[in-house]
């Protein structure tokens, strides 16, 4: 592995991805804030969780990160590397040091392509390796995943979609990479599924040391993966900490909402109604309020949230918040 | 002891398919009462939807074919009613909504039509007060602004928006059971949170029998009263939610609650690897004749593969199909 | 490791290409048969038949406006007193032939122009669409006979004014599907997998988007056929070829004798295109992956 040195494997600063803009025959486009002014760093090894709903920008976070969407502004370094930056060719051959697992394991297989030509297609690629190393690597990866080697020869709708997550997978180790970026991997799956993926997943981390960055918006699998966490609201980070302080110790109105709404087997129908709740729908990320972008919804709302966009700061150790209301150490949220 | 509102006896669904004849639900049978939720949990492909769609007289035949078994409404048969009577009792005595709210509504004309559409398809009402209670319904189901709303088509509203239309749809006529299909799938958590909230109010209002079909153990725990487990097409274990969610006797249960990582205020520093069920859930095209579980069970024994376990009680209308929770229970 | 034991339900002896599998439901469909079989018997009786009856087309062999069956000749003669039986045999190998080769022609351009403007998008697409509505909008019987009038009446010359005028549909259809297919994850995964733009266009997407296309060149390769033949029928065509088209065109003023010389190639066209267009739809279907798995 080139290019990895230091503590974290990936480093994203101040990113912004924007759609839109400009004008066409009918005026000035709207600009969609999809990503707006996101950091976080991921130590080597580690997973790093993002959390949200949809209109988030999460997946546009991670598809950033991918060079797969256009990078508006802001830095995304790959150990040393500024992959951000990297254009043509070089873009090309840095490829291999990352690589994304998608969330539909249908839509992410070639159709027309065996399993085999699937998860060798980076490896032909980037020219790696001889004809017969490239086949052995194959078949190693299928015996990684728990596959067999001899369902190479199949098409991917012969699979099912536990198994087409697995060639997912063992495609996006094929290249040795430092950092994988899953979208979502396992929201698509049955839930007896989900956890022959998560473990298959926490295991290949520990035999391969690889570092992922793990978007989804379920929270008991994020909270079950991640070692740290961030939670997104409208293409910003509102609160980031660690597994265990982000959910024993969440500050954010929305984290705290977020939390409140997931229903778990420990629950009854009596607690639930004592809930917080917020109302309505994420707004739109094309016109967004000049102050905090979860004041329409806030359940705690002051007038001030209306004016000032709150930035993320450190609220206790590795424990970052971006809300106005906890800046003041003397407020408590009357919730619980 | 008088009759559950809706009650399904030994229904018995076969499919006729190109890998051969597929029994899709095998001797289910469940019950519902007025102001009651039951929910159904199980894998994709279990028979959750068939169970629903069954209900509603819409098995797809052909391929599909109800073989035997009874759905009785208060007393009245609908299997074997002729399409007419179904219709009337779609929409009327039970209504459904369904997982995708985009394309369960028709995109041409405006969602307030729509529910005054449904309205008039049932009851005789001339189109003004058809529109009047379709504003009522929207105000119902908390939709704010309904009159402004009412004019508005469906790629307008949010997906939240588009479910509460959906569920004012299937409300309008006031239907004694309403059947939820996977009805928060396609939304956020706060939103599905506003949905199950809104679903509750409904029914201790209305006193609507609720049927949720999920995949969501967390679900079932805090909005049903009792619960039935399926799998390929049997209902391996059902009663009172609170028992089985916290003493579950069938494997697949034990599974499915554990196989999930739970979101805990507490977690532990030291993460555990999940319990896994392993392998798949079957072709319903070639199922041995033992219990259709055996395969990927853990704690399974001869008799398993030799024979398919029926539903017996244990305590408290407590029912498993499993020869293992049967032999320790001592029934 | 417990998971290895799970892939166990997937059994490896069905591999079934998807071709195989597409072929199985195209034989399935009773119509594409019927149009397969009568195409092949078109095919012997133009590329077989001449070995079995060799009389040149274009020598006058017996009395002009002979009837057909009379005198032993099946097709009867023209009014010339040609064959109409060697000329059925030897137009039906020119008509298929510049059908063929202009449906390859419109093909090649209008993959190329649709798969750039399709992968590409921005100003490349809006160009090369401008260029595709460009060629939409011409009248194109009047188009292609201005090509045929400038360049002279060869064999050439009417086959390439054909494809010129016919590609714009391929193009429009390729172009969709690429726009269709490129947002597609796999894309994705195989742009990570750091694949080149060529790689994407022809080994990733192409593949995938041939589906319409093929069934787009298979009923270009008929009205191809009806192309040639409006064009002989108007005498833009080479004189010293014969084709379907071009034996319809000769004899036209003699309509109302010999209506027979005109309605035999008539008929034959017909059928030709009949068998291709029924092909096409048994080839739609079978490609159509919704409805293969009913």
């Amino acid at each position: 592995m080139s290019g990895v040195t230091g503590d974290n494997a990936l480093n994203v600063e101040n990113l912004k991805v924007h759609f839109g803009g400009g004008t066409s025959l009918f005026g000035a486009k709207p600009v969609v804030h999809a990503v707006d002014g996101v950091s976080f760093s991921v130590p080597a090894g580690k997973t790093f969780g993002i959390v949200g709903e949809s209109g988030s920008g999460k997946t546009t976070t991670a598809l950033a990160i991918m060079r797969l969407v256009h990078v508006t502004a802001g830095r995304v370094m790959l150990g040393d590397t500024v992959i951000s930056e990297l254009q043509g060719e070089d873009l090309r051959v840095a490829r291999r040091h990352f690589q994304i697992v998608f969330q539909d394991p249908y839509s992410s297989l070639d159709p027309r392509k065996r399993a085999g030509e699937i998860v060798r297609e980076p490896l032909d690629l980037m020219q790696i390796g001889t004809l017969d190393e490239r086949d052995a690597k194959v078949a190693k990866l299928f015996e990684q995943v728990g596959l067999r080697p001899e369902q190479r020869a199949l098409f991917p709708h012969q699979f099912s979609g536990g198994q087409r997550q697995r060639l997912g997978l063992a495609r996006a180790l094929s290249t040795e990479p430092s950092l994988i970026v899953c979208d979502e991997p396992v929201s698509a799956l049955d839930v007896a599924i989900q956890a022959q993926i998560l473990n298959l997943m926490t295991r290949l981390q520990r035999d391969l040391r690889l570092t992922y960055l793990f978007i989804s918006h379920d929270l008991g699998v994020v909270q079950h993966i991640c070692d740290e966490i961030a939670v997104m609201y409208l293409g910003q980070i509102v609160e980031q900490a660690d597994r265990v302080t982000l959910f024993k110790n969440p500050q954010h109105p929305y984290t705290k909402a977020l939390l409140a709404a997931v229903p778990t087997v420990h629950g009854n129908k009596r607690d639930r109604r004592n809930r917080v709740r917020v109302k309505g729908d994420p707004p739109s990320p094309i016109n967004l309020p000049k102050g905090c972008r979860f004041a329409s919804r806030c359940p705690v709302v002051e007038a001030r949230c209306h004016e000032t966009l709150p930035s993320l700061k450190e609220h206790s150790a590795g424990h970052k918040v971006a809300c106005l209301l906890n800046e003041n150490p003397d407020y408590q949220l009357s919730d619980n | 002891m008088t009759h559950p509102l809706l009650s399904i006896e030994d229904i018995i669904v076969d499919f006729e398919t190109r890998a051969g004849k597929a029994r899709v639900l095998d001797d289910v049978s469940l019950e519902v009462n007025s102001g009651e939720i039951l929910g159904i949990v199980g894998e994709s492909g279990c028979g959750k939807s068939m169970t629903a769609l069954s209900i509603m007289g819409l098995v797809p035949d052909p391929p599909g074919k109800v073989t035997s078994g009874s759905i009785k409404l208060d007393g009245r048969e609908l299997v074997g009613l002729d399409h007419e009577s179904l219709r009337q009792i779609r929409g009327k005595d039970i209504g459904m909504i369904f997982q995708e709210p985009m394309t369960s509504l028709n995109p041409v004309f405006t969602v307030g039509e729509q529910i005054a559409e449904s309205i008039r398809l049932h009851e005789k009402a001339s189109t003004k007060a058809a529109m009047a209670r379709a504003v009522e319904m929207l105000r119902s189901v908390e939709i704010p602004e309904p009159e402004m709303r009412a004019k508005a088509y469906p790629h307008q509203l949010s997906g939240g928006m588009r479910q509460r239309v959906m569920i004012a749809i299937a409300l309008a006529c006031r239907p004694r059971v309403l059947i939820a299909d996977e009805p928060t799938t396609a939304l956020d958590a706060t939103v599905q949170a506003q949905i199950f909230d809104l679903l509750q109010d409904l029914q201790s209002e209305m006193g609507t029998a609720i049927i949720l079909i999920t995949h969501d153990m967390g679900a079932i725990a805090e909005l049903a009263d009792t619960v039935a487990v399926m799998y390929a097409g049997c209902v391996v274990e059902k009663g009172k939610v609170e028992t089985v969610l916290s003493a579950p006797e069938h494997p697949y249960t034990k599974g499915l609650i554990t196989c999930v990582p739970h979101l805990l205020p507490d977690p532990p520093k030291v993460r555990e690897s999940l319990q896994e069920i392993s392998g798949v859930v079957p072709a319903l095209t070639d199922l041995g004749k033992g219990c259709a579980f055996a395969p990927r069970c853990s704690e399974k024994i001869d008799r398993c593969e030799a024979a398919k376990p029926e539903l017996r009680t244990s305590i408290d209308a407590h029912l498993t199909a499993c020869w293992v929770a049967e032999k320790e229970t001592g029934v | 490791m417990a998971e290895l034991n799970d892939p166990s339900e997937i059994p490896t002896v069905k591999v079934m290409h998807p071709a195989r599998e597409m072929l199985g439901m195209f034989f399935q469909n009773y119509n594409a048969v019927f149009g397969l079989i009568l195409l092949v018997v078109i095919l012997l009786f133009t590329f077989v038949g001449p070995y079995l009856h060799t009389v040149d087309p274009f020598e006058m062999v017996w009395a002009p406006f002979t009837r057909p069956g009379e005198e032993g000749y099946l097709f009867g003669t023209d009014y010339l007193g040609r064959d109409i039986l060697s000329a059925m045999m030897a137009g039906g190998q020119i008509s298929m032939a510049i059908g063929l080769a202009a449906a390859v022609i419109s093909l090649v351009i209008g993959v190329t122009v649709g798969a750039f403007a399709g992968y590409y998008g921005g100003w490349i697409e809006e160009a090369l669409m401008r260029f595709t509505e460009f060629f939409q909008v011409l009248p194109t019987l009047l188009f292609s006979m201005v090509i045929v009038a400038l360049f002279g009446a060869s064999l050439l010359t009417v086959t390439f004014a054909i494809g010129v005028v016919s590609w714009t549909a391929v193009a429009r259809v390729t172009r969709s599907e690429f726009l269709r297919i490129r947002e597609m994850e796999y894309v994705a995964a195989a742009r990570s997998g750091s694949a080149t733009d060529r790689y994407l266009i022809f080994r990733v997407i192409l593949p995938n988007a041939l589906p319409p296309i093929i069934v787009q060149a298979n009923l270009m390769v008929g009205s191809a056929i009806l192309f040639e033949a409006a064009l002989s029928f108007l005498g833009l065509s080479d004189p010293n070829v014969m084709s379907w088209g071009q034996i319809i065109g000769s004899n036209r003023e003699y309509i109302l004798d010999a209506g027979y010389a005109v309605a035999i190639p008539g008929i034959a066209i017909f059928l030709t295109v009949l068998a291709i267009s029924l092909i096409g739809d048994g080839l739609n279907d079978a490609l159509n992956p919704k409805l293969r798995q009913r």
